[in-house]
């Protein structure tokens, strides 16, 4: 082989590398993303019903069922609506009513959230950007309670 | 008067950065001796002094003052003093100084080690360093400044964030910073050698252990975050595909594609541009993770505090740096000459293919990290990309690149025979298959794809051995003669062999967990009794406890297997006392598979909610990763690392002498 044909067969085997990794990432982002909603988002029925989907706000204050068993029920609010959530396991350390959260599953026939994931943040200060730019966007923002 | 001090101690070492860049840029260009010599001096005396700012904020954490704002936020009168010293760098403004701190050692250390290299490189080096030590410590002093007076005092601190009160915090950042500060210098060097012009083999040889140490470290402090989270967490999990520990993944990545692509600038000549380029996309990626960890634009475990100015501060950075060092790639790039040719099929080859899929996987964990910061701003759509898009992104690239490992060692340089490596690799291809078939043979259930993830960690393992073994002539040659043989090896074949098996390791880690772990949530009252893999657990009730900061309750388990009793496991949940904030503590029993018991709610009839893990092998995981270091501290003791290249000016001094 010529240095040119070389040269171009390198080229020909990294673009090729590149052609897989791209194909790969179009066809994830198309599959596996999953989009944030608002309570407010799923009683405007925005939501399909079984979607996999991220649901954040606040945890509304007197709404959490514990201490039955090991599926806790709750309610997220985003202060203008809210929904009812229910989820099997153990919740993280911070998670407490009033506080923000997020959680990850999809949503029942019968309206209830059905969350496989919870996350609440490592720092109590902390609100989930999203969180905070939903209540924001209802006007019940509260100042910035970030460090 | 010791915040005071710190504070004046950072302003000095920021003036000194800035002499330090333009006496060595100066020095290095008008070839003045004396222009470098002082500008090596300014790199030592500027890492002192960050150091002394640095010592004094510890000293300022360890007597409780109160009056520093950063230490009133972050610690408390009460933590252990392993805490005080360590809530040092648990927070922004303290983390940033440490990477400050790093970055100024890493210029100190090329300004007294790098003898072998030529001076005026060398000064550009130290120069290059000096910018990014400077531009930083510019950063630190205006917009977080750790040693910001309160006045009045306050009494008391509002502690250390609980879930950095582990000693995890006192091993996982500096090593992090360690590793990805570390990669400053193999962009230094590029920077230098882009502006000198001049880029050969030896440039590759001076900035091999510089990148392996940063390697090294990058390494360690990832699996050490990966272990740190598992235990701390509670939710039982090593790897979350979170946007910060991507962060810190793709420049070990990227890291990683230098160290291969490196050999073959020093051996062969060639593939400079792309190490060069590579040099430069490793600590920029660096930065990029600074930029999306303290920005406060990520959604993200690791919460360093928001603010717009830093954020567009770091943003000013990560442009000015990247940007001019591209813009200098592209100029000067094409005048590079023409390295040495080779085939295909060759060593050279195989660490093109290296590149290749290590670059590529590197663009899709971007893209995963990237896009949904991308998308906000285009369209306003809020969506997370989580594991299932790693998984079937970064999986696939990953699996041709493990598959060619062996092959690469065992192949010879310039043109290589891919029909005698393999017939070589034929024996362990045989193992790999016996193993794989002996597998779904005794073993029922599991995902499909585990038999095959175990055959090629086998693969792996065994592969990277091959090398080893016929360089040895073990069973050919009298033991004595193999024993001689393996022990005069360069360093750096056992290294690689090292490096490559830890791979392998940690991947039969990753496959088994991920295919074969057990998790069960159930409510257990005191005395009942549950199953799981083969181990009995038995609840025995709780108890209350103070430690010295915190209140906490730990439940009782006794573990046995068939009526033997083998272990008492006795997870907790904390309080502490400052933040009232409650902390899960997880315990767990076996080595390397691992019983992982975390407890949760109480119930209203005296049961508690627990959460058992059985992880297979999980800790080959970090095992593994161990070993990847442990191959590059070997790699580190190569003789030709220390020895240098040969150069034309020390033989004609010889001659003359």
């Amino acid at each position: 082989m010529t240095r040119k044909q070389k040269r171009l067969s390198m080229i020909v085997a990294a673009g090729m590398v590149l052609a897989l990794a791209v194909g790969l990432i179009l066809w994830a982002l198309n599959d596996q993303i999953v989009f944030f909603n608002s309570p407010s988002d799923i009683t405007e029925q925005k939501v399909k019903v079984g979607q996999r989907i991220r649901l954040g706000g606040l945890v509304e204050d007197d709404s959490i069922v514990r201490g039955e068993g090991t599926t806790i029920v709750f309610s997220v609010t985003d202060n203008a609506n809210s929904i009812k959530v229910s989820y099997t396991g153990i919740l993280p350390d911070l998670f407490r009513e009033g506080q923000g959260v997020v959680t990850e599953g999809s949503l029942q026939a019968d309206g209830v959230f059905l969350a496989d994931t919870v996350l609440a943040k490592h720092d109590e200060n902390y609100m989930p950007r999203e969180v905070a730019d939903t209540l924001k966007e209802k006007g019940y923002w509260q100042g910035d309670k970030t460090k | 008067m010791i915040a005071e001090l710190g504070h004046f101690a950072l302003v000095l070492a920021f003036a000194i950065a800035i002499a330090q860049t333009v006496l060595s840029f100066w020095g290095a260009r008008a070839l003045d001796v004396r222009l470098i010599d002082m500008g090596r001096t300014a790199a030592v005396t500027q890492f002192l002094f960050f150091g002394m700012g640095f010592a004094f904020l510890t000293m300022a954490y360890v007597g409780s003052d109160f009056s520093v704002k950063n230490v009133w936020e972050n610690s408390h009168s009460t933590q252990p003093l392993l805490y005080k010293f360590t809530s040092v760098w648990g927070n922004h403004e303290g983390s940033m100084l440490l990477w400050v701190v790093i970055l100024s050692l890493f210029g100190a250390l090329v300004a007294v080690f790098g003898n072998n290299v030529p001076a005026s490189l060398r000064a550009l080096v130290v120069s290059v360093q000096g910018l990014i030590t400077s531009v930083f410590a510019l950063f630190l002093l205006v917009t977080s400044n750790p040693f910001i007076r309160l006045d009045p005092a306050p009494i008391e601190g509002q502690d250390l964030n609980p879930i950095l009160q582990d000693l995890g915090l006192a091993i996982h950042p500096p090593m992090l910073y360690l590793g990805y500060v570390g990669f400053s210098v193999a962009f230094s060097f590029a920077i230098a050698a882009l502006i000198d012009g001049r880029i050969d083999a030896a440039w590759a040889r001076w900035v091999r252990p510089w990148t392996l140490i940063a390697w090294i470290f990058l390494t360690l402090g990832i699996a050490m975050g990966s272990y740190w989270a598992y235990y701390e967490l509670g939710w039982g999990g090593w790897w979350f595909w979170d946007p910060v520990e991507n962060a810190s993944f793709m420049p070990w990545l990227a890291g990683t594609a230098l160290l291969h692509s490196a050999i073959v600038m020093e051996k062969r000549d060639a593939l400079k541009v792309w190490t060069i380029l590579l040099a430069i996309l490793t600590f920029s990626l660096s930065l990029l993770g600074a930029f999306l960890v303290r920005s406060g634009i990520l959604t993200s475990v690791h919460s360093f505090a928001s603010d717009p100015e830093r954020g567009l501060f770091i943003l000013m950075i990560l442009f000015g740096f990247i940007g001019g060092a591209l813009t200098l790639f592209a100029w000067r790039g094409p005048q590079l000459s023409q390295g040495g040719l080779f085939q295909p099929i060759s060593r050279e080859g195989a660490l093109v293919f290296n590149n290749l899929f290590i670059s590529a996987a590197t663009i899709a964990v971007l893209t995963g990290t990237l896009y949904p910061l991308a998308l906000e701003a285009i369209n306003g759509s809020k969506i997370s990309v989580g594991a299932p898009f790693f998984n079937i992104t970064f999986g696939p690239l990953m699996v041709p690149l493990l598959i060619a490992i062996p092959f690469g060692p065992l192949m010879t340089w310039k043109r290589g025979d891919l029909l005698a490596v393999a017939q070589r690799l034929m024996f362990v291809f045989g193992l790999v298959i016996v193993v794989t078939l002996a597998f779904v043979a005794f073993h029922d259930g599991g995902p499909v794809l585990a038999p095959i993830g175990i055959g090629l960690s086998v693969w792996l393992v065994a592969g990277s051995l091959v090398d080893l073994w016929e360089r040895s002539k073990l069973g050919k040659v009298p033991f004595s003669t193999s024993v001689a043989r393996l022990t005069g090896l360069p360093r750096s074949v056992w290294g690689t062999t090292f490096g490559h098996m830890g791979m392998g390791v940690a991947l039969l880690g990753i496959v088994y967990v991920s295919a074969f772990e057990i998790e069960t949530v159930l409510v257990m009252k005191p005395g009942e009794t549950t199953q799981i893999a083969g181990f009995d657990v038995k609840y025995n009730g709780i108890r209350e406890e103070s430690g010295p900061n915190y209140s906490q309750v730990i439940g009782t388990f006794v573990i046995s297997i068939d009526g033997q009793q083998r272990s008492i496991l006795e997870p907790a949940k904390r309080i502490y006392q400052a933040r009232q904030v409650p902390t899960t503590e997880a315990a767990r029993y076996g080595s390397p598979s691992e019983l992982y018991i975390s407890i949760g709610d109480f119930q209203k009839d005296e049961g508690i909610v627990v959460r058992i893990y059985y992880k297979p092998l999980i800790q080959l995981i970090w095992i593994g990763c161990i070993f990847m270091a442990f191959g590059g501290a070997i790699s580190l003791t190569d003789r030709r690392l220390r020895v240098g290249a040969p150069k034309r000016a020390r033989a004609k001094q010889a001659m003359a002498g």
